[in-house]
């Protein structure tokens, strides 16, 4: 508590602090490349038949995902906390990729906990975090995915409080980490919303974002929650079934609990054991959901579905194709919405996809899966 | 029964449930409290036990492949109260299987299966409200963890809370047995004595009759946790007389209360009740 304690303070000195926001915002633009371009997809626009579709491009961010604006902005918290060792889960990779990446920009020791699941189907992710000099360990716990690897980034940070500062990539944990992630992430939608009026002189009429703990996604809806005509709509990893441990969704089958510091919806038993879970995207494949998402589904403000394994699959290839933009298998599940969304609607209303990666940590997965003809 | 360190010492002794399975920890649990355990944790295992190190986890892991829950464990609760009646009963849980049973319904059965009190590792005192009022509504001890890290403040708001003893935590870090002790134990129990009249058990790392002594000399109680899971795990068929074994040589180290002082160390309100502090 002391250490949740310590940050949230921190963090509120540092918002206040412009000279704070001015690094952030220099590191932002300078250094990980923003603003990303909103790109109208004209040709998957025309395939559809329906809404205007543009893709908010995360997936052309240094380190190819949205995850360093979050990284970037906690990176800059850890000196003014006088640590100087970070740790970090990793699902896919791409949050360790892009703590290691600031570790080394920043100077810190770094240390990154991955399931060895995860780690065998991201192979790519591994090797980057190793070559920026951070530290993998691979976690044989549990179902060796993101929650093992969160459980073991949880007892190295409270062994090691007083030096170490842990980068939680997601808008999980205890608070203030759901609130601290989400704002280093608000940039997107803050971005998306400037550059949809000037290019459309209209809000949208729906955001679509995939949602594993949901960082990309309330970083994309948060600046439109109060347009209230702009729909918002997170997709789930729906897996290979509706069987508990055959998907990630949470809305489909998840109830009301608590997992590593947070109360949200859990996929869990009878028990209150919580459930494993499948996805074929790492970064999807949790079985709790950022408590904001949970707010916002019961406020009814915004929906939340489920695309299968398949769709986001097929998904991929239509992007690359259509687009010739090959999206991580996550984002591609946001894709597989648009595809079922875009034609139910008129031409004249705009839909905003936020494409929150690339696919080349995928190669392999989509090499298994995927017959190119 | 109210929570009583029959002891100096006292021995909070720990176990997880179901490992290897209820009958066998059965068996574990009513051997401990023979050889001098005062206080008994039943551990409920969980799927992501955040809070423990190796020894815990694969242990709980077994437990669960059994399917051992927390209706189990309470049931267990009531069949070890029929056999010990002077021996204080403390469920030892995540919140999430809490939660999922329902908090009333937890207190209740608790309750009347005889146990005494609950400390929920992942619960701070700061989103207890609703975990207190159930606990106090049904005649329940709730037990907080101190840690080291803990600022006076937060040290205060825990023993006010806290009724039966409070769990100061001897380092920061998960459970585990560890050769030394390290020097946060020796301030943390002497900042919480400054907050709290409560007996304080120390517990985290403790395996070895010298650790327990050393303990002794500055807590009121010892907790044992990880060391009793390990003698559990590695002594596969007679695991009941192995921890008889392990807790009576720690026991040996502890002295009846007559040679410290009148009467057994016990908060005045063991049960919930008026503030101890």
């Amino acid at each position: 508590m002391a250490a949740l304690d310590e940050l949230e303070r921190e963090y509120e000195k540092a918002k206040r602090d412009s000279k704070f926001q001015k690094r952030l915002e220099e590191l932002l633009r300078t250094y990980a490349g923003r603003p990303t371009p909103l790109f109208f997809a004209r040709r998957l626009t025309h395939k559809l038949g329906g809404a205007r579709i543009y893709l908010k491009r995360e997936d052309l961010l240094h380190t190819g995902a949205h995850k360093i604006n979050n990284c970037l902005g906690q990176g800059l918290l850890v000196d003014r906390m006088g640590k100087h060792r970070v740790i970090a889960e990793t699902g896919a990779g791409q949050h360790g990729v892009a703590t290691a990446t600031v570790c080394a920009l920043l100077g810190f020791e770094c240390v990154v906990y991955m399931g060895t699941e995860d780690m065998r189907r991201q192979e790519l992710n591994v090797f980057r975090m190793r070559l920026l000099g951070a530290e993998v360990r691979g976690v044989e716990s549990g179902s060796r995915t993101l929650k093992d690897a969160i459980n073991e980034a949880m007892r190295d940070w409270v062994t090691n409080v007083r030096t170490t500062h842990y980068l939680l990539g997601s808008v999980l944990g205890a608070h203030p980490y759901p609130t601290m992630v989400r704002d280093f992430h608000r940039v997107i939608g803050r971005e998306a919303r400037a550059q949809i009026l000037k290019a459309e002189g209209k809000l949208p009429a729906a955001i679509i974002a995939c949602v594993g703990g949901g960082s990309n996604s309330i970083g994309i809806f948060y600046d439109f929650i109060k347009d209230k005509k702009v729909q918002l709509i997170g997709v789930e990893a729906g897996g290979r079934g509706e069987a508990l441990g055959e998907h990630a969704a949470r809305f489909r089958g998840g109830s009301p609990g608590v997992l590593q510091g947070t109360f949200s919806y859990v996929l869990q038993d009878s028990g209150g054991q919580i459930a494993l879970t499948h996805s074929v995207s790492a970064g999807l494949d949790y079985p709790s959901i950022g408590p904001e998402h949970a707010a916002l589904r019961d406020a009814g403000r915004a929906e939340y579905v489920p695309a299968s394994d398949a769709e986001a699959l097929k998904a991929v290839t239509l992007l690359a194709r259509t687009e010739g933009i090959i999206p991580a298998l996550e984002s591609a599940h946001a894709i597989a919405e648009v595809v079922k969304r875009a034609p139910t609607m008129k031409n004249s209303e705009v839909v905003i996809v936020n494409v929150s990666g690339r696919g080349d940590k995928d190669i392999g997965i989509m090499r298994e899966n995927l017959n190119l003809d | 029964m109210p929570l009583t360190f029959y002891s100096k010492p006292g021995l909070v002794a720990y176990v997880t449930c179901g490992d290897p399975d209820l009958a066998t920890t059965r068996e574990i649990v009513l051997a401990a409290i023979e050889a001098g355990a005062d206080v008994i944790e039943l551990g409920v295992p969980f799927s992501d036990p955040v809070a423990d190190g190796p020894v815990i986890q694969r242990a709980s892991e077994r437990a669960l492949k059994h399917g051992t829950s927390l209706g189990q464990v309470l049931t267990l609760a009531a069949e070890v109260r029929q056999h010990a009646q002077s021996t204080g009963l403390i469920v030892f849980s995540y919140l999430n299987p809490i939660l999922r049973m329902g908090m009333e319904k937890f207190c209740r059965v608790s309750r009347a299966a005889g146990v005494d009190g609950a400390l929920v590792t992942d619960l701070p005192v700061e989103e207890a409200e609703e975990y207190l009022r159930a606990m106090r509504g049904n005649d329940l001890a709730p037990v907080f963890l101190a840690a080291p890290t803990s600022p006076d403040d937060r040290l205060k708001r825990i023993a006010e809370a806290s009724r039966g003893f409070v769990y100061a935590v001897s380092r920061t870090g998960v459970t585990g047995a560890r050769q030394q002790l390290a020097d946060d134990a020796r301030k943390l129990v002497k900042r919480l004595r400054r907050v709290t009249k409560l007996p304080i058990a120390l517990g985290f790392g403790i395996s070895t009759p010298e650790q327990f002594a050393e303990v002794g000399e500055f807590a009121d109680a010892v907790v044992v946790g990880s060391a009793i899971v390990e003698t559990v795990e590695r002594n596969r068929g007679r695991e009941a007389a192995a921890v008889g074994e392990f807790v009576s040589g720690l026991s040996a180290f502890s002295s009846p209360p007559s040679a410290h002082s009148k009467s057994p160390r016990r908060s005045k309100d063991a049960r919930y009740g008026a503030p101890a502090s």
